[in-house]
């Protein structure tokens, strides 16, 4: 049989997959985290609890008010990013003018607070949420078996990816909230309201996150803890990718989840420090990332 | 980060009428995971259950005033010997219950030893602690890697599963829990065709159940708890791996992930457990009043500190003093009676030997509630459960 660096070339197609998927998740992630910092210049460690409440909302509509998951799909990031507007609006903009650090604390805090609060009402052991129908069941590739519901994550974050991408990068609303980034005073000038356009900014990073969260639902136990287990991991693809670069963000979170599931079939020890590794390597050769722009 | 619940007020209510005793004072600290992967399994739940041991002995009113703390270990084994020197040096605590995660009661295993104190560990599950790192002040209560793999790896292999691919968890856990089962699977026949080992504690389990797949094992073997098996069979039925022939053995599961996985996931599934809340009279009507204050049922770990608990405030108050080499003698000369493991004994290596059970997780068609989630298959006696003493190179215990 064909093989590549002694696997079977059917084993090796299928692990690329699998680190598709996983690299998905990274990418719709570090996708609102460098949305947020792109704009605003706070580093929101509350993403991963917010990744975290989008599961739980998911969950929340479902066996309280028997919304089934594509409503979920569209009322979850509406809900957590309206909880992100007011946390914005309420605390963060009060940052502003101080160092990243400050930013960096509050949402450190916040986030425990909110892990702290579901673990106290869930427990840790995670509440089971089910494939919708619609996309149970799964494809025999050949290679692999691919459930169906793992190939709706690529093609929904590749989707949302682009969306995103193109919308900040293509479109007149886009050019407004980069060149906000760039000389908000000036932007103010022109007649747009400024504060109410970073506020919105960050709800659509946070709503980002709970998209994610949806998602991730049905394939991972639903727990208070699910995201603090991931936001180390995609802080480090954002850094990996350039902070604040949108297309670095989605093109690092794809890439890195490939490499971290190449590493789970050779070396499946280093499978939890190579995104790390990495990193380091990165900040060693191009300290503003793959990305990035030198400041 | 220190909970304390001071049952010293209710000692000194009591003593008003109790015979005039020397008083002691024992404080006894939970130290376990309330925060993470295994917050459900020992967590808060372990503390109440040592209050309700205290209670339930009625400490007070033989002389004996127990105050309990609780600290959170994170599961990490440098995080527990950090606050175990603290409890002993400067807290005044006799006694360490429960310690969740083998890396860190090994840890806290040598301290307690080292500064003459008493561990009684029920959440771990490394054999090790009465095996090659067995100390004279441990006590292991509730299980062991070695248990479990006498009764679901056996019961497995037995039944047909006689080719194995590991799944392990990569600390000292799930690598005695690995080699343990790994020995009783070759005993009964079977071979290991292979593993592999995954970071703890992870969350994506597809490209290691990919390559057990491949392996063409017919039992995938999981050496991993929590939250990482619980996420290791859901994402094993999502990959039609478990349709397509293959089986899951859950080497280490509790009431509790079986809860959060739904009789839908896991019907059929065979484990291995000390205790489970419905096996009679006495377990369920403990359960229920620790269901009052926990809002869920208890699981083995919980009863065992619960247990183990008991069994050393007995022994304090026969001998009436909490000198270390006096009471450790005393609980292993002493045999061990409780509604939540019936009759056993604590052997010269720590061990405590008492029954196991082999369950099978009902369909959702059997189960009749929220928490009826097991039938027994076969109650496995203590002798046969865990490892005999001379198989597991404890020295101490084997010098005399």
């Amino acid at each position: 049989m064909f093989e590549i660096l002694g696997i079977p070339i059917q084993a090796f197609m299928g692990q690329l997959l699998i680190g598709l998927i996983n690299g998905s998740f990274y990418a719709v992630l570090s996708l609102g985290l460098a949305v947020i910092f792109g704009l605003l210049n706070i580093i929101n460690f509350t993403h991963g609890a917010q990744y975290m409440m989008g599961a739980f909302v998911a969950w929340m509509l479902l066996n309280y008010l028997g919304l089934n998951y594509w409503f979920a799909l569209a009322l979850a990031p509406l809900i957590v990013g309206a909880t992100g507007i007011a946390i914005e609006r309420l605390m963060i903009k009060r940052l502003y003018k101080l160092d990243h650090l400050y930013g960096l604390l509050l949402t450190f805090g916040i986030a425990l607070i909110l892990q702290g609060l579901f673990r106290n009402y869930y427990g840790i052991s995670g509440l089971s949420y089910n494939i919708p129908p619609a996309l149970s069941g799964g494809t025999n590739l050949g290679f692999m078996f691919l459930p169906n519901y793992r190939a709706w994550v690529i093609v929904a974050s590749v989707i949302v990816c682009f969306g995103t991408w193109y919308m900040i990068e293509r479109t007149r609303l886009g050019a407004y909230l980069r060149a906000a980034t760039e000389n908000p005073t000036l932007v103010g000038a022109f007649g747009i309201n400024v504060p109410r356009m970073v506020t919105l900014t960050y709800g659509f990073g946070v709503a980002l996150a709970a998209f994610a969260g949806v998602l991730a639902a049905p394939i991972y136990s639903v727990n208070p803890n699910m995201g603090a287990d991931l936001i180390i991991v995609v802080f480090a693809v954002v850094v990996i990718g350039g902070m604040g670069s949108i297309l670095g963000a989605i093109l690092t979170g794809f890439g890195l989840g490939i490499i971290e599931g190449l590493t789970r079939v050779f070396y499946p020890e280093g499978s939890a420090v190579v995104i790390f590794v990495i990193m380091a390597i990165v900040l060693m050769i191009k300290p503003e990332g793959l990305f990035g722009r030198a400041s | 980060m220190f909970k304390r619940i001071a049952l010293g007020s209710v000692a000194a209510l009591a003593l008003g009428t109790a015979p005039a005793l020397a008083d002691i004072d024992v404080k006894l600290g939970v130290l376990n995971d309330r925060s993470g992967i295994y917050a459900d399994i020992a967590g808060e739940g372990s503390v109440v259950a040592a209050r309700m041991a205290a209670e339930d002995f009625d400490a007070a009113a033989k002389g004996i005033n127990v105050t309990i703390v609780s600290a959170d270990h994170q599961n990490r084994p440098d995080v527990a010997s950090t606050i175990a020197r603290q409890w002993y040096d400067q807290d005044n605590v006799d006694v360490i219950l429960d310690i969740p995660t083998s890396s860190a009661a090994l840890a806290v295993s040598s301290i307690t030893a080292e500064m003459n104190k008493i561990m009684i560990n029920s959440g771990a599950a490394t054999s090790d602690l009465t095996g090659s790192a067995c100390e004279e002040t441990t006590v292991h209560w509730t299980y062991d890697t070695a248990a479990l793999a006498n009764g679901t790896g056996k019961a497995v292999t037995e039944s047909g599963g006689d080719t194995w691919f590991f799944l392990t968890a990569d600390y000292a856990f799930g690598q005695a829990l690995e080699r343990d089962t790994r020995a009783v699977v070759e005993a009964n026949g079977g071979t290991v065709v292979g593993r592999v080992a995954h970071p703890f504690p992870g969350t994506d389990f597809a490209s290691f159940l990919l390559q057990a797949q491949s392996s063409g094992a017919k039992v995938i073997g999981l050496a991993n708890a929590g939250g990482d098996t619980i996420n290791a069979i859901k994402q094993a039925s999502e990959f039609g791996i478990t349709q397509a022939g293959q089986s899951l053995a859950g080497l280490l599961l509790f009431v509790t992930d079986i809860h959060a996985l739904g009789t839908e996931v896991a019907q059929g599934l065979v484990l291995t457990e000390a205790f489970y809340w419905d096996l009679n009279d006495e377990t369920r009507a403990w359960s229920e009043r620790f269901e009052a204050q926990m809002g869920n049922k208890p699981t083995m770990v919980q009863a065992g500190v619960y247990a183990g608990t008991l069994h050393y405030l007995k022994a304090v108050a026969e001998l009436g003093d909490k000198e270390t080499s006096a009471v450790m003698a005393k609980m292993k000369e002493m045999p061990t009676s409780d509604p939540l493991f019936g009759e056993g004994y604590i052997r010269k290596d720590g061990r405590h030997i008492h029954d196991m059970y082999l369950f099978e997780v009902k369909t959702p068609e059997e189960s009749t509630g929220e928490w009826d989630l097991y039938n027994l298959v076969a109650t496995i006696s203590g002798e046969d459960a865990f490892r005999a003493l001379e198989d597991g190179g404890c020295a101490f215990a084997m010098a005399d």
